[in-house]
């Protein structure tokens, strides 16, 4: 960061100063290049981009800012994204032979080039700005809002977009009361799963004897195919922090901590950057923005077990033990952390709180359900057309989000379902599709909100698989310490892998449902409690293709091996014997010009001609 | 560097304190590349804390390894969507291929073999990091020549053994 003016602020008069003179500096027809640097753009040689575009301003003589590395833009299918100003305008799958052309033609020429922008891929228009394009227009963001617009190793940046000025606002406008309450009217959640009412958590920690107190922030998102709190510490860390230091002032808390997950050293290196420069700036630390409030933050980054996510794991885990959760009719915001009284939100819960402050809770509560308040940020996955990160109110239905802002399901496949709230979610199948998402409504179809994790599924899922795939990456994370979980698990898992390789039994579901019961009743943490959910859920809503795997030997969506059969098509086949010869247990016959046949007796399904047949003549039957 | 200064260094970084225990592991399995017996033994009496208890840290969290690591690191993620892409398929034929367990090192050496849950990189389904390296969409003979391509320093891999 290059903020020569840099100093301690010893009143929030003077960080307002401060944001003035970051506002007179830069004229807003300014040309800048914003490079994304989320982990999606990164891995397709984004930062190479951002360097050939630095040089090319470089010798220009342009200022240093001109060209920004920003957090993730959500539109990660379309990656690397670049937008340059003035115009806002959206560059998609920019690659290094294009930065040339940009900066000739956009940033020297103000001309557009034509070929790098979106596509709509119906309407075969092209659009200019982010808001023209339909992933973007159905979005409301306010955890995201400055996502891809800063830079987030710097402060100034932040500021410049109004950062911290809730902080402001909350120390010398409000008492930790006011804002206790701020919290508890705008009805926020808790976005990490459970959807605990936020205030009510705060207060009930506000309340609680015994000093110290503690925040926690927990960033240990391992929900597989969830990256929401991942883009969000990498986009936009000071959000996160800022919240948090409310959240301390709110609750009578000195010290936070933010527990990040070992697989994010990206969201590390951009938190600690960012607690780094608050602390230079006087808004960490002793007399936060000259006040008497004292408050400060240490990161720890976990060691690669899922089950750290739970609550009084990740306490464990902070206290330098192994990430075991226990029971929790005593609860963690009495005793807690070391034992004393802890307040632990979520990344996306703490990054909403500057927003409520500073907009004030009824525009929160504005928006949203009855019961499910502000937006919710999903990762949209899996074989849907937009892959990405999107952000969107309360309430919107399924179908929206799935088809008008993903564009439907990848290849124009056939919709099969919809598995939300990672490994101990469920899925939901196609006549829910108009279901409105929030917290109480996806409750009650059997699966849960979670962090956000939205994978979508095609009529090439098999559901038993996906099933089995939960249930074998729950009885790998399950930390062993309670019988229902370690034992029931292993159990379920040994009888999905005997139906899914056909060699279910009768009574089989029975089985399943049982075993699903006790886990549910006996088990001593959220993750044993909710193992069962991806069995529970498809089988609720896909029993018959368990029924068909067990009893007919088949798998409806030709995935299990051994439950389905290759041919070739007649029609299809060009004789090219390129099957033949791969054949590891010479199954196949054919000679030139007649088309091949598989002897389905020596056939061992093992898939190989259908990876080599250049004409897609190999079938599953 | 000594190998006793190195965890009387790493303990003051963090002022001793109990709580950054998984930190201090994490410092010291970046400065050997794993953790090493002797340097937990030295860790445990400086804490003074039982050795069993480190033990217990490095076999609960899966990134602490007890053994050194491979020449490469070799990530491969298996997270629902990856899984979904044929992620599963992927990680069985690298362990049959190349003869290395989820977790461990292939016997010559060469690469270290990582499954983990999610890189949280879903667009690129599927992933697999090679030293820090993303590929996306990596089919079964893609993955193959990749990792067929790395290069195997025959003196390095020895020296690595003895640390």
């Amino acid at each position: 960061m290059t903020v020569a003016t840099c100093k301690r602020f010893g009143a929030p008069a003077d960080l307002e100063r401060f944001r003035e003179n970051l506002r007179g500096r830069v004229p807003a027809a300014a040309r800048t290049v914003r490079v994304c640097i989320g982990t999606g753009c990164t891995a397709k040689g984004s930062h190479k981009v951002y360097e050939l575009f630095a040089q090319a301003l470089k010798e220009v003589g342009a200022k240093a800012e001109a060209a920004k590395c920003v957090g993730c833009h959500g539109f990660c299918e379309r990656g690397p994204i670049v937008v340059v100003q003035p115009g806002d305008i959206l560059y998609q799958r920019v690659e290094e032979p294009d930065v040339a052309e940009i900066f000739r033609e956009t940033i020297v020429g103000g001309r557009v080039v034509e070929r790098l922008l979106y596509e709509d891929p119906a309407t075969k228009a092209r659009a200019r700005t982010a808001r023209e394009i339909p992933f973007y227009k159905a979005q409301q963001r306010i955890v995201l809002a400055h996502n891809g617009e800063i830079d987030p190793k710097s402060i100034a940046d932040y500021i410049a977009v109004g950062g911290y000025a809730a902080l402001a606002k909350a120390l010398t406008a409000m008492t930790p009361e006011d804002v206790l309450a701020e919290v508890e009217k705008s009805g926020l959640r808790g976005r990490g799963g459970g959807g605990f009412p936020t205030g009510r958590k705060w207060r009930s920690c506000r309340e609680a004897h015994g000093q110290p107190k503690y925040v926690i922030c927990n960033g240990d998102e391992g929900d597989p195919g969830a990256f929401m709190d991942r883009s969000v510490m990498e986009g936009n860390p000071h959000a996160v922090i800022e919240g948090m230091i409310i959240g301390a002032y709110a609750i009578g808390s000195h010290q936070g901590y933010i527990y990040v997950r070992n697989e994010y050293p990206l969201a590390v290196e951009h938190l600690k950057v960012a607690i780094a420069q608050a602390r230079e700036f006087g808004l960490l630390g002793e007399n936060i923005l000259g006040t008497d409030f004292e408050f400060d933050i240490r990161i720890n980054r976990g060691g690669g077990a899922f089950v750290c996510g739970e609550s009084t794991a990740l306490m464990a885990s902070l206290e330098g033990r192994p990430g075991e959760p226990r029971a929790k009719y005593v609860h963690t915001v009495e005793h807690g952390l070391w034992d004393k009284p802890s307040n632990l939100n979520n990344v996306e819960t703490w990054a909403n709180i500057p927003a409520i402050i500073t907009n004030g809770a009824g525009w929160f509560a504005a928006i949203g359900t009855a019961k499910s308040k502000g937006t919710k940020v999903f990762s949209l996955v899996g074989e849907v057309v937009n892959t990405g990160l999107i952000e969107v109110p309360m309430g919107m239905t399924l179908r929206q989000i799935i088809f008008d802002i993903g564009g439907g399901v990848k290849g124009g496949k056939a919709f099969k379902g919809v598995q939300t709230g990672g490994p101990s979610g469920g899925c939901i199948p196609a006549p829910y599709l108009d279901a409105p998402v929030d917290f109480d409504e996806l409750t009650k179809l059997g699966s849960m909100m979670g962090s956000g994790g939205m994978i979508v599924m095609s009529e090439d899922t098999c559901m038993v698989g996906i099933a089995r795939y939960f249930t074998n990456f729950l009885c790998d994370e399950s930390c062993g310490k309670c019988t229902p979980c370690r034992e029931g698990l292993a159990q379920m898992l040994n009888i999905l892998d005997r139906i899914t390789h056909g060699e279910g039994q009768p009574g089989d579901i029975e089985k399943l449902e049982n075993l699903a019961g006790l886990l549910e009743g006996a088990a001593l943490c959220a993750l044993g409690k909710t193992a069962a959910n991806p069995v529970m859920s498809t089988l609720r809503y896909f029993r018959a293709e368990y029924e068909a795997h067990i009893v007919e030997k088949r798998c409806p969506a030709k995935q299990c091996r051994g439950l389905f059969r290759y041919q070739i098509s007649v029609e299809k086949c060009k004789a090219c014997g390129l099957c033949r010869k791969h054949c590891p247990v010479e199954a196949i016959a054919g000679a030139k010009k007649t088309p091949h046949v598989i002897d389905q007796q020596k056939c061992t399904r093992c898939g190989m001609c259908l990876e080599k047949c250049p004409f897609d003549a190999v079938l599953k039957v | 560097m000594a190998d006793e200064n190195l965890v009387e260094e790493i303990v003051r970084r963090y002022d001793g304190e109990i709580g950054m225990l998984i930190p201090m592991m994490q410092d010291l399995q970046a400065s050997c590349g794993y953790l090493p017996v002797g340097q937990l033994k030295r860790l445990a009496e400086r804490l003074e804390v039982p050795l069993s208890r480190l033990y217990a840290m490095a076999t609960f969290y899966t990134s602490f390894r007890l053994a050194p690591k491979g020449q490469h690191e070799v990530t491969l993620c298996v997270g629902t969507v990856c899984h979904l892409k044929g992620a599963g398929a992927l990680s069985e034929m690298i362990r049959e291929e190349f003869k290395v367990e989820a977790g461990g090192t292939t016997p010559d050496g060469l690469f270290s073999f990582q499954p983990v849950n999610c890189v949280g990189a879903c667009a690129l389904a599927p992933v697999m990091i090679v030293d820090g390296k993303y590929y996306d969409g990596v089919s079964k003979d893609a993955a193959m020549k990749i990792l067929q391509d790395l290069p195997l320093a025959e003196a390095a891999a020895k020296g690595e053994g003895n640390k």
